[in-house]
């Protein structure tokens, strides 16, 4: 048997260790955040975000033709994604039960951990080939297959939460079954909907891989989808990636406003979760 | 026992049934876009696989798009080498954090690094990899690497000049960005752990390392092993982060100093600008690798977790 004395020390040791394993998480956020604030808000000015980048070595230029295209590919593959991902979702909730329902569920689950990478190849294949040109819809068909497996797992999760006896008290009034599932159901999971859609567009809206060959880049202002277009995210990859100084300077502020806009949604999202818990009580 | 569909079934009218069908529809919609993902993948690599021949593409090491030569083994070999240096880094550290907070520290301390945690993992990863070539590289190469080589340079694994972009660098990016996986999966299985199983051998004497060695960990091994493969999965298929650390050399070399390369992030690298349909099959190739991979994996850390979280729940029964 061991001494109490030994087996305490142990104890603290341990603890110690565990502690210092939270350290050693925080630490790399900490310097990462403190570094794309510190070294990206000089660079943030108006022409920053309202004109397209300029040639290397020449003053001003900016990210404005790339926030744009963001927002049409994000755009874009929320109509795709969207009624797809909580329709699946939506699915899974009301008659998922049996064993289609499980076989989907099984496919949501293991394509979530599809790589992005990969999912750029599909869309390649599905979309840039036939059209013979990169466009903001290929990388947009890219991030909707993205966004799909995740929303619809977490839809269906928000579904199920809404109490049976709300849809009862529904169906007992002689209300028709889709009716219900609509103005009732999906009524008092919306909130949660919202959430599950917002933080889908976050992690959407931060991908790179499947739109380097899909969305390519444009160095001009583009918002027709059949053309390649510019992508924050693609942009600051190329300009950290680049030799020259000015340009990693605007990888960091490119950088920060990406930061502030995928923050942004998931403060949105969280905001709206709460609001659910409150409707529910 | 009528369920809520048989109810009024003798009525059921055209709108129930065109919702039945609509939502269906879509929920069938996520089994075509799995069709159509290996499909596609399979399509692009085709004439490639047939004319480099399946086993030689996987066996060769050699990569030189100019000279048509294509071998998938120094991506693989880059990827598992980056994946298992995450692992090594990212799962003492995600377990520890998680048993930190949920058996060792205090109780104030739960929100707050839970959102730490969650923001880590909401952070894009391009912006993990800015981070990585402009803070971690230089600190690699002027600190770390200098004095790994200096007190273990004997050893082929840390052998070689510091250059910061490397192997080392790939595999710690990738294991900053696994962690919230590790550490929130962990946390979760955690959770599941009946409070009676750690009161008992509190009560028994042990003290707090003891419990959770004697009865908290036993109990959640096999979600805790699910847990990493999810993270596995992930640092498999990371592209971005990677692609910027790791040197994009392709290469095989045993020192984590060197240069090395990438499943995704070749892909990344080279698919835009490939040259001709073979190069174009040969990196679709590599991504078939690559889901062939990440698709084993995630169906077994899935079931794993699936069969601990319905595990307590059975007992309850």
């Amino acid at each position: 048997m061991r001494s109490l004395k030994l087996r305490r020390m142990r104890n603290h040791a341990w603890t110690v260790l565990c502690g210092l394993a939270v350290l050693a998480a925080m630490v790399p956020l900490a310097s990462l955040l403190w570094l794309v604030v510190s070294q990206g808000v000089s660079g943030l000015s108006l022409t920053f975000f309202t004109s397209r980048p300029a040639p290397v070595g020449e003053p001003g230029g900016g990210v404005g033709n790339a926030i744009a295209g963001s927002f049409t590919i994000v755009g874009l593959a929320c109509l795709l994604g969207l009624p797809v991902g909580i329709g699946a979702g939506v699915f899974l909730a009301e008659r998922g039960n049996g064993r289609f329902g499980d076989a989907v569920r099984f496919t949501c689950e293991v394509l979530s951990g599809v790589p992005s990478i990969v999912i750029g190849i599909v869309a390649y294949g599905l979309v840039v080939l036939p059209m013979k040109r990169f466009s903001a819809l290929a990388g947009a068909v890219a991030l909707a297959i993205l966004m799909v497996p995740g929303l619809a797992r977490s839809t269906e999760e928000f579904v199920r939460l809404v109490p049976g006896a709300l849809r009862e008290a529904s169906l007992a009034l002689g209300v028709a079954q889709w009716k219900t599932s609509l103005r009732i159901v999906l009524r008092t999971a919306l909130p949660g909907i919202v959430t599950a859609s917002l933080l889908a567009i976050a992690r959407a809206a931060g991908e790179t891989a499947p739109l380097l060959f899909t969305s390519l880049n444009n160095q001009y202002w583009n918002f027709q989808p059949d053309q390649p277009t510019a992508s924050l995210t693609v942009q600051i990859f190329n300009y950290a990636v680049s030799p020259y100084d000015d340009w990693h300077k605007k990888a960091w502020s490119a950088a920060l406003v990406l930061l502030l806009l995928v923050g942004l949604l998931n403060v949105v999202a969280r905001f709206a979760a709460r609001s659910r818990l409150q409707g529910v009580r | 026992m009528p369920t809520p569909a048989d109810i009024g079934a003798g009525r059921r009218n055209r709108g129930d049934r065109a919702w039945a069908a609509g939502i269906t529809f879509l929920g069938a919609c996520v089994l075509v876009v799995a069709g159509v993902i290996v499909l596609e993948i399979w399509g692009v690599a085709r004439p490639a696989l047939r004319e480099l021949g399946l086993w030689s593409f996987l066996v060769s090491s050699d990569w030189d798009p100019v000279s048509g030569s294509f071998g998938a083994l120094p991506f693989v070999y880059g990827t598992l080498v980056t994946s298992a240096v995450a692992m090594l880094v990212a799962l003492p550290i995600g377990v520890g954090l998680a048993l930190f907070l949920s058996e060792m520290g205090p109780r104030q301390l739960r929100p707050p690094v839970s959102f730490a945690i969650e923001t880590l993992a909401a952070i894009p990863s391009v912006i993990y990899g800015l981070w990585g070539l402009f803070v971690l590289v230089p600190w690699l190469r002027g600190t770390v690497e200098p004095f790994l080589g200096r007190r273990l340079g004997f050893l082929p694994l840390f052998s070689g000049p510091p250059i910061g972009l490397g192997y080392l660098a790939g595999g710690l990016i990738l294991a900053m960005m696994i962690l919230p996986t590790i550490s929130s999966v962990t946390l979760e299985v955690l959770k599941t752990v009946p409070p009676p199983l750690r009161e008992g051998a509190l009560a028994l004497g042990a003290t707090r390392w003891e419990a959770i060695r004697l009865a908290v960990l036993p109990y959640s091994r096999a979600g805790i092993f699910g847990a990493a493969l999810l993270g596995l999965g992930r640092a498999l298929g990371e592209t971005m982060a990677v692609t910027m650390v790791i040197g994009n050399s392709p290469q095989i070399r045993a020192s984590l100093f060197a240069a090395g390369y990438s499943l995704p992030a070749v892909i990344a690298n080279e698919f835009a600008e490939a040259t001709g349909a073979l190069h174009t099959g040969a990196l679709a190739g590599l991504a078939l690798v690559l889901f062939g991979i990440t698709l084993l994996l995630n169906g077994l850390a899935r079931l794993l977790v699936r069969a601990v979280a319905r595990g307590p729940a059975r007992a309850a029964a």
